[in-house]
């Protein structure tokens, strides 16, 4: 992409800060925060070219694990902080991290709206359909019948939110599921994220081994999809609806509208020349 | 020469060309260097439904409506009750009527005001394309003293796209009008005066408070619309892009305050609008603004509250929310203008002020203010830019480094080693997360040093009248005009008397605010809240000297100069 510098001779350790992760032994989104390291050398990119925007969560602390600009917001608020950022700043390239619950239940809105708006910038959600911060609640992303939160011990008796559902009726240009367990094909997903123009969704599947150690189970089910991208949404609609949650690895659906960009005077005026509106 | 001021309110139903009446006497008062205040009221129809125009015109600037309407001018009667309670007529107030619109309200009939007849529709029909608003215009011209002059250059300005026989149309209606019009010797008129031409200018307080901001820098806006403070956006989304900034519409005010945070980390000044309800959701990330250091400004344009309340008419009940609706210890900055004309002024001062202590600064203003109408002089230039300390070396850089002043040097995404990540959390100087009483103690103190400890100069008050005097008025917004009035009463009954309103709320100075109290015998708060939170928030900040006592109403109605002067007047 034009806009992107090179830099050479940054390996991924260099993108990473000395600040020891609050995470527990065993946490999905240690993996993830090597992923995103490795794709930002990948990428050959200067960590001063570089935002990482989060709310609040477990996976929400990585910009003070990373070495490139950092932004740690409120909680369900990452999308409109990193939109607006991106929006006067089109020159940094934008990465939004997070969880479930901060981007499917709080930010829920924010979510459907950044995907119609198609800013430049790449949202990667480390689901781990539970709420880990506040000690294992249900989040948008839990089974119905999941009983082991003391807050719904009787499941939440909801169906799940499906992000990759919403992401493509919501017109998302990117859409894309990872796996923990595989970084290096996380690191690749992301990198194409942050290649392909506009907003780009990835979903990365990162067990929460403390509150759901059930998922720790995950990397056996997980399989590489089958067929590559599409550009037809009513293709890609097609294979969600079919999907079970474990097929990773390959772009699911890439589209064709070009980034949204704000209207602007390339040959801006003087601030007089709009006072004499009022003159009379 | 004395200062003169006219009052006349034109009322009617929709398609009445109540606004375009008004629009058309503000622009045609500016040619003849008059200074015009205007407001309008509406029924809570989304179009059409009656409507009145509420315009003072002087020789001096106004910023206030008198006590009672010198002139109501009305096409037809049709729900002109609603406007009851804003329309208050005096004994000489003249009621122009339409002798075909029929019955006359019981408002007007019990009113000392004289009803006459003007056959506006009569008029108008006789000409072919006439229409019955500019036959009103025409009286109205007549009885203040306008010439034919500047109401046909202001009408041709305005329809002169329509063709010139809607334009001739119009002229034709206007001179039926002043024919048509009593006689009236003893009925205030003004006197055209000398005024070159760009130095009155037609702007209403939202346009004052975009262009202000602007002015002082803002290139980035997110906008989530809300009444009464769309047109600020409105005005924004136009002028923004012109200078080489963007707007964008958000999907709603948890979005837009997080989208200017996000610019205004990126380097970029931020501002956003909104009335009562967007401002509480705003709170939370206000706070984040105040703990991360990142400069915004919110502008409020009040309307009646709580709860959505009444969108379309003002209060100045948002002061509690702006000052202590954040949760936690977070020093902030509250700014308000006193009239149409400084909300651009008090917008660019806060612009300057966030980006200088990079701090959350939220801009108070009110329906009142922000959808009045003003002919005014032509604004002054003033130095205030947006100017955030940036470092002079990133050496050992540390984003919260505790300065003596509390500013730290802020590095702007894309500076080369001076990474950092903006945090909510608590956070070291050099913005990792902590939890240590050490680090809350050292960066709270340097969140309200900064805020606290800066010289706000001159600018912080509008200060008026006696160097000793017996009484002091304290006011605040939009509440200024009439209390400005009321003093010039007041003086001219010979009463040491100064009024003291000021623009920056918070934080409370109590310098020099002491200093401008000092020695009050007699103090009155007079502010439009019916909890009184003004004078509240005054007694927990200053120590007021003297007699104190409130004047405080709410919203929607006006604080009227005579019931200022009354209240000081029956004072013992």
């Amino acid at each position: 992409m034009e806009l992107m510098q090179t830099t050479r001779g940054l390996a991924p350790k260099d993108y990473k800060s000395d600040t020891k992760p609050v995470w527990c032994p065993g946490c999905g989104h240690f993996s993830v925060l090597a992923a995103i390291t490795k794709a930002l050398a990948e990428l050959s990119l200067p960590r001063e070219k570089v935002a990482v925007v989060s709310g609040i969560g477990c996976s929400s602390r990585i910009p003070a694990y990373t070495s490139v600009y950092g932004f740690h917001g409120v909680h369900g608020r990452a999308l409109p902080t990193a939109t607006g950022l991106k929006l006067a700043r089109p020159d940094m390239t934008v990465l939004v991290t997070g969880g479930d619950g901060d981007g499917f239940s709080i930010g829920g809105n924010h979510f459907m709206h950044a995907c119609r708006r198609n800013a430049d910038m790449t949202y990667i959600v480390m689901d781990n359909q539970v709420y880990g911060m506040t000690k294992g609640q249900a989040s948008p992303t839990t089974d119905a019948e999941w009983d082991g939160s003391k807050l719904t011990p009787d499941g939440p008796c909801i169906e799940p939110f499906p992000p990759l559902k919403i992401a493509l009726a919501a017109g998302a240009n990117f859409i894309a599921r990872g796996s923990s367990s595989d970084p290096n094909d996380l690191a690749r997903l992301i990198v194409e994220g942050v290649r392909h123009p506009g907003f780009s969704v990835i979903q990365v599947l990162s067990p929460c081994v403390t509150f759901r150690p059930e998922q720790k189970e995950w990397k056996k089910k997980v399989r590489t999809a089958c067929v590559d991208y599409t550009d037809d949404p009513a293709r890609a609609a097609r294979r969600l609806v079919t999907d079970d949650g474990f097929n990773f690895g390959k772009v699911l659906f890439k589209g064709t509208r070009p980034a949204f960009v704000p209207e602007c005077s390339d040959v801006p005026c003087a601030i007089p020349e709009l006072e004499s509106g009022f003159a009379v | 020469m004395l200062d003169r001021f006219v009052s006349l309110a034109v009322v009617g139903s929709g398609g009445a060309g109540v606004v375009t009446t008004g629009n058309l006497l503000l622009d045609a008062a500016a040619r003849v260097g008059w200074y015009a205040y205007m407001t309008r009221s509406a029924g809570p129809q989304i179009r059409g439904g009656e409507a009145a125009s509420m315009i003072r015109l002087g020789s001096a600037p106004v910023d206030a409506h008198d006590d009672h309407y010198d002139l109501l001018v009305a096409a037809d009667w049709e729900s002109a009750g609603r406007f009851a309670a804003e329309l208050p007529m005096g004994a000489g107030s003249i009621v122009l009527g339409d002798p075909r619109a029929g019955e006359q309200p019981p408002f007007l009939v019990d009113s000392p005001a004289h009803m006459l007849d003007l056959p506006m529709k009569a008029l108008a029909d006789e000409i072919p394309g006439g229409r019955a608003n500019m036959v009103a215009l025409g009286a109205i011209a007549k009885l203040i003293g306008l010439p034919d002059e500047p109401l046909l250059a202001a009408i041709r300005h305005a329809i002169g796209s329509k063709g010139e026989a809607a334009v001739e149309a119009s002229f034709a209606s206007l001179r039926a009008g002043r024919s048509a019009a009593p006689d009236l010797p003893d009925f205030p008129c003004l006197e055209p005066r000398p005024a070159a031409p760009g130095m009155r200018w037609n702007i209403s307080g939202n346009e004052a408070t975009g262009l202000g901001a602007l002015r002082g820098g803002v290139r980035f806006v997110a906008a989530y619309p809300i009444t009464p403070a769309t047109e600020v956006l409105e005005w924004m989304a136009h002028g923004l892009p012109r200078v080489g900034g963007a707007l964008v519409q958000a999907e709603d005010e948890l979005a837009s305050i997080n989208q200017i945070i996000g610019a205004s980390y990126g380097g970029v000044p931020s501002l956003t609008a909104t009335s009562g309800p967007g401002l509480a959701l705003m709170t939370e990330s206000l706070g984040l603004a105040v703990a991360a250091e990142v400069p915004v400004v919110v502008v409020n344009v009040m309307r009646g509250g709580p709860s959505t309340g009444i969108p379309t008419k003002s209060e100045q009940a948002d002061l509690n929310i702006a000052c202590y609706g954040l949760h936690g210890d977070a020093p902030h900055l509250v700014l308000a203008p006193h009239s149409v004309a400084d909300c651009l002024m008090t917008t660019q001062w806060a612009v300057h002020l966030a980006e200088s202590l990079q701090t959350a600064a939220i801009v108070l203003t009110d329906q009142a203010t922000g959808q009045a109408r003003a002919v005014i002089e032509r604004p002054a230039e003033l130095a205030f830019i947006g100017q955030r300390v940036v470092p002079e070396s990133v050496a050992g850089y540390e984003r919260y480094a505790l300065t003596a002043n509390g500013v730290s040097p802020m590095a702007f995404p894309g500076t080369a080693g001076g990474e950092y990540t903006a945090d909510g959390l608590e956070h070291s100087t050099t913005g990792t997360p902590s939890s240590q009483a050490a680090d809350h103690q050292a960066q709270l103190d340097k969140r309200l040093r900064k805020i606290a400890g800066h010289n706000y100069g001159e600018h912080w008050a509008e200060i008026d009248g006696d160097a000793d005097p017996d009484m002091v008025v304290l006011t605040w917004g939009s509440c200024t005009g009439p209390c400005r009035e009321a003093m010039a009463r007041l003086r001219a009954q010979g009463r040491r008397v100064r009024l003291v309103a000021p623009r920056l709320i918070a934080p409370a100075l109590p310098g020099p605010m002491g200093d401008a109290i000092a020695g009050a015998r007699r103090l009155l708060v007079v502010e439009q809240s019916h909890g009184a939170q003004y004078l509240r928030y005054l007694r927990a900040h200053y120590d007021l000297p003297g007699e104190v006592r409130s004047l405080h109403q709410p919203g929607p109605l006006p604080v009227r100069p005579g019931a200022i002067v009354e209240r000081i007047i029956d004072w013992s």
